[in-house]
């Protein structure tokens, strides 16, 4: 049993619960164990750019959360990821740890930070993936959206290749769905841009929407709630923006792999899903 | 037009003390990073280069009053290409740091700070919130944080939620140059 501290963040306890219901049920067909991590707020990165330090304290206080209980964490959101993995960085320093131990806080034990998807391409492995699929999703293209902060910046990671990514569309490919190869796969969501300039934000939300349909796929694959949030919820916004139908729906990574596993659609929260899969799951055995 | 009467020479020093700020004297204007720029494929009037070289030449208050500082995603393409190695966006982000410092931030931003401070997240956790999540069979969350706001006040950031707003210049930037919002 390999046992984590599972960090939510702000936007996927209240506002993509399927996300996480999926991540947890998946998890624990595979073997994992995860701990709460009690009194863990945002991580930090929303205020970055009002002041980068104070910004670290907040994501190496949640570090704390974690180190206390000697348990990596693992993240379910992309930005998350990259502050925490900052901030953990950071704590190195010791200028900046001195301000750590002011504010009351400690860091006995050191502790890695891990995006869901690369604890499972590197903890859990495809061939044990695979071997867990029952009902492999042959029928279905999936266009895998990585997001910005899963794989850059490289040197806060060191994993996966930051300009040709390749590790989660091994992990499409495992489930048995394809993962499509297609133009500007590590185009940013826009979802950064979204609360200075909403415009803008959808112009680029709605490049990769326009691509993926053209693509084929069956659905846009995504791994960080922000980025869903510019693809799925702001997709009607895109559409009456550019005059055009996608009905594209986008599933979190999670949901497509517990439909694998022969979950029903329901410990997946399909039904949270705001653009309806439902031609998606008429594909893979009539579950709509 | 850069009027270099108008330059403040120590500009750049200040950048430079400022968390990330470090790399920016590397900079020989490649515009790698332009190039790679996700928000400056769609979107002229954003150029991490141009920022960066207005920095060295010392524009401060054309770069600080900028609208356009604030379009970075901040998603580190730009770093990844950098050939002189230095982390672009934080570079961007140290100058956005520094522009709030100068009275310069955005009101989208205060309202997240003023979140954080009362709950110490983003999104309020609503009775219907964990309700539906012990429907769900997930764990229940805390409502508020408020450790959060001790660190807002330690750090003094707290300040800004009620700074008298100055709103970024939009018109002195190359308002030549048009927006391309048409479909790719």
């Amino acid at each position: 049993m390999k046992k984590y501290a599972l960090f939510l963040g702000c936007t996927v306890p209240v506002r993509a619960q399927h996300y996480e219901l999926s991540a947890r049920n998946t998890a624990k067909e595979l073997g994992i164990e995860f701990v709460e991590m009690s009194g863990a707020s945002c991580c930090g990165f929303p205020i970055k750019a009002v002041d980068a330090e104070t910004a670290l304290l907040i994501a190496a206080r949640n570090i704390s959360i974690a180190s206390k209980m000697n348990l990596n964490i693992i993240t379910l959101c992309n930005s998350c990821t990259a502050m925490l993995s900052d901030a953990q960085l950071e704590l190195k320093k010791n200028s900046f740890y001195k301000k750590f131990k002011e504010l009351g806080f400690s860091y006995p034990h050191e502790i890695t930070v891990k995006h869901f998807v690369r604890m499972l391409y590197e903890d859990i492995g495809i061939e044990k993936i695979k071997a867990s699929v029952k009902k492999p999703l042959t029928s279905l293209k999936g266009a895998a959206h990585y997001g910005c902060h899963y794989m850059r910046p490289s040197y806060l990671y060191g994993f996966d290749n930051p300009e040709i990514p390749h590790t989660f569309d091994e992990l499409i490919s495992a489930t048995g769905a394809q993962s499509i190869d297609y133009y500007d796969k590590k185009m940013c969501c826009g979802g950064s841009v979204l609360g200075i300039d909403e415009n803008l934000a959808i112009t680029m939300a709605n490049h990769k929407l326009s691509i993926a349909k053209d693509s084929q796929a069956d659905a846009l694959v995504s791994i960080c709630p922000f980025c869903t949030v510019m693809y799925e919820d702001n997709q009607r916004k895109a559409e009456a923006k550019f005059e055009i139908q996608y009905g594209l729906p986008v599933l979190y990574y999670p949901q497509l792999l517990g439909l694998s596993f022969g979950f029903d659609k329901n410990a997946v929260g399909i039904r949270f899903n705001r653009v309806r899969p439902n031609a998606l799951l008429e594909k893979i055995g009539g579950q709509s | 037009m850069i009027n270099l009467k108008n330059a403040d020479p120590d500009f750049k020093w200040e950048i430079i003390k400022k968390e990330g700020g470090e790399g920016l004297l590397k900079c020989f204007g490649c515009s790698d990073c332009a190039a790679s720029c996700p928000v400056r494929y769609f979107d002229d009037r954003y150029n991490p280069r141009k920022i960066i070289r207005l920095t060295l030449l010392g524009m401060k208050k054309q770069v600080l009053s900028s609208a356009f500082l604030w379009l970075c995603a901040h998603c580190h393409a730009c770093t990844e290409r950098c050939p002189q190695g230095i982390i672009v966006a934080e570079v961007i982000n140290a100058i956005k740091n520094y522009a709030v410092e100068q009275g310069y931030c955005p009101e989208g931003y205060k309202v997240q700070l003023d979140l954080l401070r009362k709950m110490g997240r983003l999104y309020e956790v609503e009775d219907f919130d964990l309700k539906k999540r012990q429907k769900l069979g997930l764990p229940p969350i805390d409502k508020t944080i408020p450790e959060v706001k001790k660190i807002l006040e330690y750090t003094n950031i707290i300040k800004y939620v009620n700074s008298k707003p100055q709103v970024p210049n939009t018109k002195q930037d190359d308002s030549s140059i048009q927006m391309k919002m048409e479909k790719k």
